[in-house]
C-alpha cells in the first residue's frame, strides 16, 4: 500500500510525563515520527500534540490507535483530509558580509520573512509558513553559510467550520457493565 | 479525621474489595508495613522474591477475575517486579502494583535504593503513577483499579514516596473516577454485528477462534449459545483455553504452533472466521501472510487498537465480548453445516491430534493425562513455559471454565510456582496443580518457602527431563541437534521439597504415576512430585518458524513393523 504524508492532531491532558508517554510509545511501536509540535490550547488543562507521520493507512490507523491507548490523550484525529493549514516556525543564523547583507535582506523580503536580529557577521531570519516555503528559504540562504538553525514542527487546523477536537464537555467515563469483582467469586456455569 | 497516606492507602484498598496483598517490605514502604497491622482485614502474603509477588497477584488476578495486588519497595524490589508486570501486561491481567519510592526531597538525587519505577514500567503498564502529594492518594488509587479492570485489563503502578506514606489528609474515598481520556467501548456497533450475523448465517466453512477476552469478560455461555445455535467449531488459542469446554462436539482444540493439525487445518480452509477477544499472535498465525487465506474475518475484541494490527480484517467490531456476543447471537440463524463437519471429521481422522505414543519410559504426556483422570479435570492448572506447557494445554481436557492459567505474551519461565499460588489464594476451594519445568521451577524455587509458611496448598508436577526441554527440541529439529546450553543439571527435587517443609515423592516409573498422583491429591497441604520423564521427548505437532499453520510438523508416525522382519 501506498505511503503518503498524514497530520494527526491530539488533545492531551496537561500531565506531568504526557510527552515522555507519547514518545516512548512511538518509539517502542517502531513508528517513525516526522516532528511532533506541542502546546497549549484555548481549553485550561489540555494541550495539543501535532505529529506529522508517513505510512500507509494500515500503518497511521495504528499510530492513531495506540496514541488514543495512552491515558491522557483525551482525543486523537487524522486531519489529513480536513483540508488542514498547516505551519511551521524557523530560526536561521545566517553569516552575513557588508557585501552578502543587502542580498539576504532582499530574500527574506521576497518570502515575507523577518530579520530579527543582526550581528556583525550574521542575522537571525525568523521564517513562518508551510514546509516547502521553509525549505525554499532554507536552500536560497544555504550559499550564505547557515550557523544555526530551530524549526517547529508542524501545526495544523483543518479550514473551515470543522473543529474535530473541540471538547465541548468532557464527561464521566462510563462504569464497567458489570461489577468485575463481585460476580468472579462465584465463576458461571457453561 | 486526618489519616496518614498509608492508611488512606490501606482503606482505598480495601474500599477496592482487596483481600490480600502479595508484597516484601524493605526501606521505604516500612511506614505502610508499620500500618497494615491496624487493616487485618487485608491478607499480607510474604514472598521470597518480588517478582513472584506481581505473578502471584496476575495469577490471582486471572483465578478470580478480581484485580491482584502486588506490594514492592523502591529500587531492587520495584525492579524486581519488572517482568511479572510485563507478563501481566502482555496477557492483559488486571494488576495493581505499590511500590515505595525515596522520599520527595530525594527524588532525582540517584539516592539510596531509588530508581525511576515510572520511568522504566511506562512500556509495560497500561498506566503509572508517581504520587507527589497524599491529597492526590485516594484519587490515584481509584483511578489505578478502574484503569486495571476496565477495558481490556492490564497492569498499573502507582510509586508513593516513603514521606508521602507519612503526610496526612483527609481521606475522601471517591464515588468515580474522572478520565476524559478513558472511555472503553463496551458495546458493539450495531451495523457491524448485524454485518457479521449476515456474514456467519451465510457462511459455509465458518470457524470460531476464541481467546482470553471471552474468559475476562465471562461470556462463557453466550460463545457457547454461538457455537451452537449456528454449528460452528470452536479452535481456542493458548490462553483461550477454558473459555468452551473441550469435551464437547464442537470444541477443535487449539491453533498455532502446537496445535492440533486438524484445527490449523480448518482455520486454513474456512470460509469465516469469528474471531473472539484474541489478538492473532504470530503463536497462533504462523506465518502471518498466509494466514487463513481463504477466510473472510469478523474480529471481536475490547482494544481497537488489535484491530487490524497482525491480520486484515473484514468485520471489526469493537467492545465488550459479552456484550457483542449476546447481541450477535439473536442475528444468528441456526444452521447445520454437514458437509463442512464431514470435511473436519475427516481432517481429524487423518491427523489424530494427541495421542500419548507406546513407550515402556515415563513419557510427560502421560503424566498430564493421569493428572486429568485423577482430578477427573476438576482442577486449576497452573504451567510453566516451553514443554510443559504445551503438554499441559495438550493432554488435559479443560471442560471448566477458566481452567488453565499461562504465561502466554511474555513466556516467562518462573510463573508456574508463585502462578499457582495466587490462584490458591484466589479460589481457595479448588485444586490448584502447578506444572513445572525443571528449568523454569529453579527459577522461582525459593516460592515454596512461601507455601510452606502460609500452608499453600498447591500440588507441584515437575516434569524433569534435565533439559531446557523446549529450547533443546528447537536445537533437535532447527539446529541439527546442536545441543548448547540446554542440558542442565538440577538439585534433588525431593530433598529441596523437605528441606523446605513439604512432602515429596520422585516418580522415575509409568506404573507409579497414578499412585503418586493420587498420595498427593489425599494429602492436606502441598505436595510436590519430581516426575522424572523421558529426557528427549518432543511436542508435536510443531510449526517451524517463518512456516504456515499447514506446514506443521507432526508426530513422526512409529515404523511398521512386519511379523516376518
Amino acid at each position: 500500500m501506498a505511503t503518503a504524508e498524514h497530520i494527526l492532531v491530539a488533545l492531551v491532558e496537561d500531565k506531568p510525563g504526557v510527552l515522555n508517554r507519547v514518545s516512548s510509545l512511538l518509539r517502542r511501536r517502531n513508528f517513525n515520527i516526522d516532528s511532533i509540535a506541542v502546546g497549549h490550547t484555548e481549553q485550561p488543562n489540555l494541550s495539543r500534540m501535532t505529529f506529522v507521520v508517513h505510512g500507509d493507512d494500515a500503518k497511521i490507523e495504528q499510530v492513531r490507535k495506540q496514541l488514543d491507548k495512552v491515558i491522557e490523550v483525551v482525543k486523537i484525529v487524522d486531519i489529513t483530509n480536513n483540508n488542514p493549514v498547516a505551519r511551521e516556525l524557523a530560526l536561521l543564523k545566517v553569516k552575513t558580509t557588508a557585501s552578502t547583507r543587502s542580498e539576504i535582506i532582499q530574500i527574506v523580503d521576497i518570502f515575507r520573512a523577518n530579520i530579527v536580529d543582526v550581528s556583525a557577521d550574521s542575522v537571525i531570519v525568523e521564517v513562518t509558513g508551510d514546509e516547502e516555503k521553509v525549505d525554499s528559504l532554507l536552500e536560497l540562504l544555504r550559499g550564505f553559510g547557515i550557523k544555526e538553525m530551530a524549526r517547529t514542527g508542524r501545526i495544523a487546523l483543518p479550514r473551515g467550520s470543522v473543529a474535530p477536537l473541540l471538547v465541548e464537555e468532557i464527561r464521566m467515563p462510563e462504569q464497567p457493565s458489570k461489577p468485575l469483582s463481585s460476580e468472579a467469586e462465584s465463576p458461571p456455569d457453561w | 479525621m486526618k489519616k496518614t497516606g498509608a492508611q488512606i492507602l490501606c482503606e482505598s484498598l480495601i474500599k477496592e474489595g482487596v483481600e490480600v496483598i502479595f508484597g516484601y517490605p524493605g526501606g521505604t514502604v516500612l511506614p505502610l508495613y508499620d500500618t497494615l497491622p491496624q487493616y487485618p482485614q487485608l491478607r499480607h502474603i510474604l514472598v521470597r522474591h518480588e517478582q513472584c509477588a506481581a505473578h502471584a497477584a496476575d495469577s490471582y488476578a486471572r483465578a478470580t477475575g478480581k484485580a491482584g495486588v502486588c506490594l514492592a519497595t523502591s529500587g531492587p524490589g520495584a525492579t524486581n517486579l519488572v517482568t511479572g508486570i510485563a507478563n501481566a501486561c502482555l496477557d492483559s491481567s488486571p494488576i495493581v502494583a505499590i511500590t515505595g519510592q525515596v522520599a520527595t526531597p530525594f527524588i532525582g538525587k540517584d539516592a539510596f535504593q531509588e530508581i525511576d519505577i515510572t520511568g522504566i514500567t511506562l512500556p509495560i503498564t497500561k498506566h503509572n503513577h508517581l504520587v507527589l502529594d497524599v491529597g492526590e492518594l485516594a484519587r490515584v488509587v481509584k483511578e489505578a483499579f478502574y484503569i486495571a479492570q476496565a477495558g481490556k485489563p492490564g497492569p498499573v503502578l502507582i510509586d508513593i514516596p516513603r514521606d508521602v506514606f507519612q503526610q496526612e489528609a483527609e481521606f475522601v474515598y471517591p464515588e468515580k473516577v474522572d478520565l476524559p481520556g478513558y472511555k472503553p467501548t463496551l458495546f458493539g456497533h450495531p451495523a457491524q454485528i448485524k454485518r457479521a450475523a449476515e456474514m456467519t448465517n451465510g457462511a459455509v466453512r465458518p470457524i470460531i477462534i476464541a481467546g482470553r477476552g471471552v474468559i475476562i469478560s465471562q461470556a462463557f455461555a453466550e460463545l457457547r449459545e454461538l457455537a451452537e445455535k449456528a454449528q460452528i467449531p470452536v479452535i481456542t488459542t493458548l490462553l483461550g483455553i477454558g473459555c468452551f469446554p473441550e469435551t464437547h462436539v464442537l470444541s477443535f482444540g487449539m491453533l498455532g504452533m502446537h496445535g492440533m493439525a486438524y484445527a490449523n487445518k480448518a482455520v486454513d480452509n474456512a470460509d469465516v472466521i469469528i474471531a473472539i477477544g484474541m489478538r492473532f499472535d504470530d503463536r497462533a498465525t504462523g506465518i502471518v501472510s498466509a494466514f487463513a487465506p481463504r477466510a473472510s474475518v469478523i474480529h471481536i475484541d475490547i482494544d481497537p487498537a488489535e484491530i487490524g494490527k497482525n491480520v486484515r480484517v473484514d468485520v471489526p467490531i469493537v467492545g465488550d465480548v459479552k456484550n457483542i456476543l449476546e447481541a450477535l447471537n439473536k442475528q444468528i440463524v441456526p444452521r447445520d453445516h454437514i458437509d463442512w463437519f464431514n470435511q473436519l471429521d475427516q481432517w481429524r481422522q487423518e491427523h489424530p491430534a494427541i495421542e500419548i505414543r507406546d513407550s515402556e519410559g515415563l513419557l510427560p504426556q502421560y503424566v498430564i493425562r493421569q493428572i486429568y483422570e485423577v482430578t477427573q479435570g476438576n482442577a486449576i492448572i497452573v504451567t510453566g513455559v516451553g514443554q510443559n506447557q504445551m503438554w499441559a494445554a495438550q493432554f488435559f481436557f479443560y471442560d471448566k471454565p477458566n481452567g488453565l492459567i499461562s504465561s502466554g505474551g511474555l513466556g516467562t519461565m518462573g510463573f508456574e510456582l508463585p502462578g499457582a499460588v495466587g490462584a490458591k489464594v484466589g479460589r481457595p476451594d479448588e485444586t490448584v496443580w502447578c506444572i513445572a519445568g525443571d528449568g523454569g521451577f529453579q527459577m522461582t524455587i525459593q516460592e515454596l518457602a512461601t507455601i510452606v509458611q502460609e500452608n499453600i496448598d498447591v500440588k507441584i508436577a515437575i516434569i524433569n527431563n534435565g533439559y531446557l526441554g523446549m529450547v533443546r527440541q528447537w536445537q533437535e529439529l532447527f539446529y541439527k541437534r546442536r545441543y548448547v546450553h540446554t542440558q542442565l543439571s538440577g538439585p534433588d527435587f525431593v530433598k529441596i521439597a523437605e528441606a523446605y517443609g513439604l512432602p515429596a515423592l520422585r516418580v522415575k516409573d509409568k506404573r507409579e504415576v497414578t499412585s503418586a498422583i493420587e498420595k498427593a491429591m489425599e494429602h492436606q497441604g502441598p505436595f510436590l512430585i519430581d516426575f522424572v520423564v523421558e529426557p528427549e521427548e518432543n511436542v508435536f505437532p510443531i510449526v517451524p518458524p517463518g512456516a504456515t499453520l499447514v506446514q506443521a510438523i507432526e508426530m513422526p508416525k512409529p515404523e511398521i513393523v512386519t511379523p516376518s522382519s
